[in-house]
């Protein structure tokens, strides 16, 4: 089969997403965040909502989300996505607002923006791109770095005596009277992406029904910042990070979902 | 008692937003009042002394009932300001307020929206520093706020009220200079301005925009429009310089056409005061007290600190013999002064600090003193 035959219409099985620019994206290779920009991107295409989208991109390795994704949006000092998505959504009630933030941006710095906008039950939705690193920066210790991993400040490994305890946000949050949907995904198989795409469009659906905060935490993984090549990278995600972090729904229609109790 | 004020409450309530009537109030009230009148889309808050009557005005008035205005009490300045960033990029009318601390905590929010060229209006109730400091009355933010106060070359347009009516008509010139620069505009005013009751004539109720110029705004991308995006980020040096030029530009634009400031008896006057604010009003009365002693004094009260009256304050300087400076700092705003006096007079201080105000009789004798009149 020629290539000409290969990208008729008929024949292809893969095309870019309509909101996604034409820009190269600048993340290393094997990283989940160019596959989470795709997935968000394809919900607000396919429910035809870019005309009343806005986004806020975080400062971390995704603060140039607005180079690649073909919408509306406005980038945060490091840690405020929350406040200005609060501000955005307040004075425009009908408008679809999202942040996208990594787990420095989310959990660290700007811990208090985020537990005040999910406890005020703004009408928003969150991606936390949890990779238990600093990327841009240069692979430090985030708060959601296991105990034990090693990191460029963390050289030998996190100690909690001496560093505190990796942040599960996510549950926190969880247990906020304000959130409406809080679920933890991954973007490393097939699969992960489709079930990480179900959620991301209830997220934008439960906007649209003023239902209030979606909080998608979404396990990836860095390369780069793990110095692993990106086949083993997942690998030791699946391994290390799903034990600790693990993927699945928390908090559905503002109720907590029962895990099945273990047998004795 | 509480009954009472229950009563009056709803008085005021009821009375107060008929059109251009005349009113007993607060600094921060008139401030409150204004915000609602002129049109603004939403404030962000956190409370502080001494302007915390801002948004308990503001709460009591229902705002979202009487024009729909947003009103939101934030987790903290840090985020009240990057609330504000957020609606701002959407083409709103938005403020906040806050007092020196809390300013402190917003400068890096202001400093984004000064790169991402963001209108908004800031209030600043002045209290004495460094530090948790005091909650009287200072002007110790001078410096904060028209050299810079976060990080990056940038600069605000920053209006000083001397009077309860200006807590109000500032708030209507301020968002306009905001929008007509698109730049972050402070009013900084003080704790005895904030706190002070006075009379105030009420401008009338101006409508909400529904229609604005949204070309520059994040309000979502329709099909045609290339998407906008509000960041202060650029990464290639060569493009952000550029950027900053386009910055500096604008604030040389600020220099040429918006220098504000007050001449009270200066045409025939052999020795000049320089105030703002609280001080100014001190002063006011100062040189009433010169002239009755025969000594032709006058004052220069400064509505804008930034853009700064240079080239008056000069022109003056040719004139006379000597300039005081009167302000609650430890001499933030005679650096200015002396800036623009280049050497030709001399320039003394009258100061007070960590919220200590001099009367009219202190700046008096300090004048005397200074200059050796008499």
């Amino acid at each position: 089969m020629k290539l000409e035959e290969i990208v008729k219409p008929e024949n292809l099985v893969y095309v870019k997403t309509g909101l996604m620019t034409e820009k190269p994206l600048s993340f290393c290779p094997g990283c989940g965040h160019g596959v989470v920009h795709r997935v968000i991107m394809e919900v607000i295409d396919e429910m035809g909502i870019q005309a009343d989208t806005i986004g806020i991109a975080p400062v971390g390795c995704s603060v140039l989300a607005y180079e690649f994704m073909d919408i509306d949006m406005q980038q945060a000092a490091h840690g405020r996505a929350p406040a200005l998505a609060t501000g955005i959504k307040r004075c425009w009630p009908g408008k679809f607002v999202f942040t996208y933030q990594g787990d420095g941006d989310l959990a660290a710095i700007g811990t208090a923006e985020t537990i005040h906008a999910c406890n005020r039950g703004e009408n928003i939705a969150i991606f936390f791109v949890n990779n238990g690193i600093y990327g841009m920066t240069g692979g430090q210790m985030a708060p959601t770095t296991l105990e034990g991993m090693r990191t460029s400040t963390t050289p030998f490994g996190r100690d909690v005596a001496l560093m505190g305890n990796p942040l599960k946000i996510t549950e926190l949050v969880a247990q906020l009277p304000g959130t409406y949907f809080v679920a933890r995904h991954s973007v490393h198989t097939p699969l992960a992406v489709r079930k990480f795409k179900k959620a991301a469009r209830m997220a934008f659906e439960n906007q649209r029904l003023n239902k209030g905060l979606s909080f998608i935490e979404i396990v990836s993984n860095c390369n780069s910042g793990w110095k692993m090549p990106p086949v083993q990278a997942n690998k030791w995600m699946e391994e290390n990070m799903f034990p600790f972090y693990p993927p699945g729904d928390i908090k559905v229609n503002g109720e907590p979902v029962r895990k099945a109790e273990k047998p004795e | 008692m509480g009954q009472l004020l229950f009563t009056v409450k709803k008085w005021m309530n009821e009375n107060i937003s008929a059109m251009g009537e005349i009113k007993l109030m607060k600094g921060n009230e008139a401030f409150a009042e204004a915000a609602i009148r002129s049109g603004c889309d939403a404030y962000f808050g956190y409370p502080i002394t001494p302007q915390s009557e801002v948004m308990e005005y503001l709460a009591y008035q229902e705002p979202h009932k009487r024009t729909g205005m947003v009103l939101l009490q934030a987790e903290s300045e840090v985020a009240a300001i990057n609330m504000v960033y957020g609606a701002a990029g959407t083409g709103k009318r938005v403020m906040t307020s806050s007092s020196s601390p809390g300013i402190s905590l917003m400068q890096e929010g202001i400093s984004y929206m000064a790169g991402s060229e963001l209108p908004c209006l800031i209030m600043n109730v002045m209290r004495g520093g460094p530090g948790l400091g005091t909650i009287q009355p200072s002007q110790s933010d001078y410096f904060q706020t028209v050299k810079g106060g976060g990080h990056g070359d940038y600069r605000m347009i920053a209006l000083a009220p001397a009077s309860v009516q200006e807590m109000s008509d500032f708030v209507k010139l301020g968002f306009e200079l905001a929008f007509k620069y698109r730049n972050p505009v402070v009013i900084l005013s003080d704790g005895i301005i904030g706190q002070m009751m006075e009379k105030v004539e009420l401008f009338p109720q101006q409508p909400r925009l529904t229609e604005f110029d949204q070309s520059w705004a994040t309000t979502g991308k329709p099909p045609g429009r290339k998407r906008n995006i509000i960041t202060s980020l650029d990464l290639d040096p060569a493009k952000h310089e550029k950027h900053n030029e386009k910055l500096q530009e604008k604030y040389h634009r600020m220099c040429e056409n918006e220098v504000r400031f007050e001449k009270i008896g200066c045409d025939d006057a052999e020795y000049l005061i320089v105030a703002y604010g609280s001080c100014a009003r001190i002063s006011q009365k100062a040189i009433k007290l010169a002239r009755e002693k025969g000594i032709k004094v006058g004052l220069l009260r400064l509505i804008t600190l930034y853009p700064f009256p240079y080239v008056e304050i000069g022109h003056l300087a040719g004139k006379i013999k000597g300039i005081l400076s009167v302000e609650l700092s430890a001499g933030q705003m005679i650096e200015d002064v002396r800036l623009a006096v280049e050497g030709r007079v001399k320039v003394a201080l009258h100061n007070r600090m960590g919220g200590m105000v001099p009367t009219p009789e202190d700046v008096f004798h300090a004048l005397v003193k200074s200059f050796s009149i008499g």
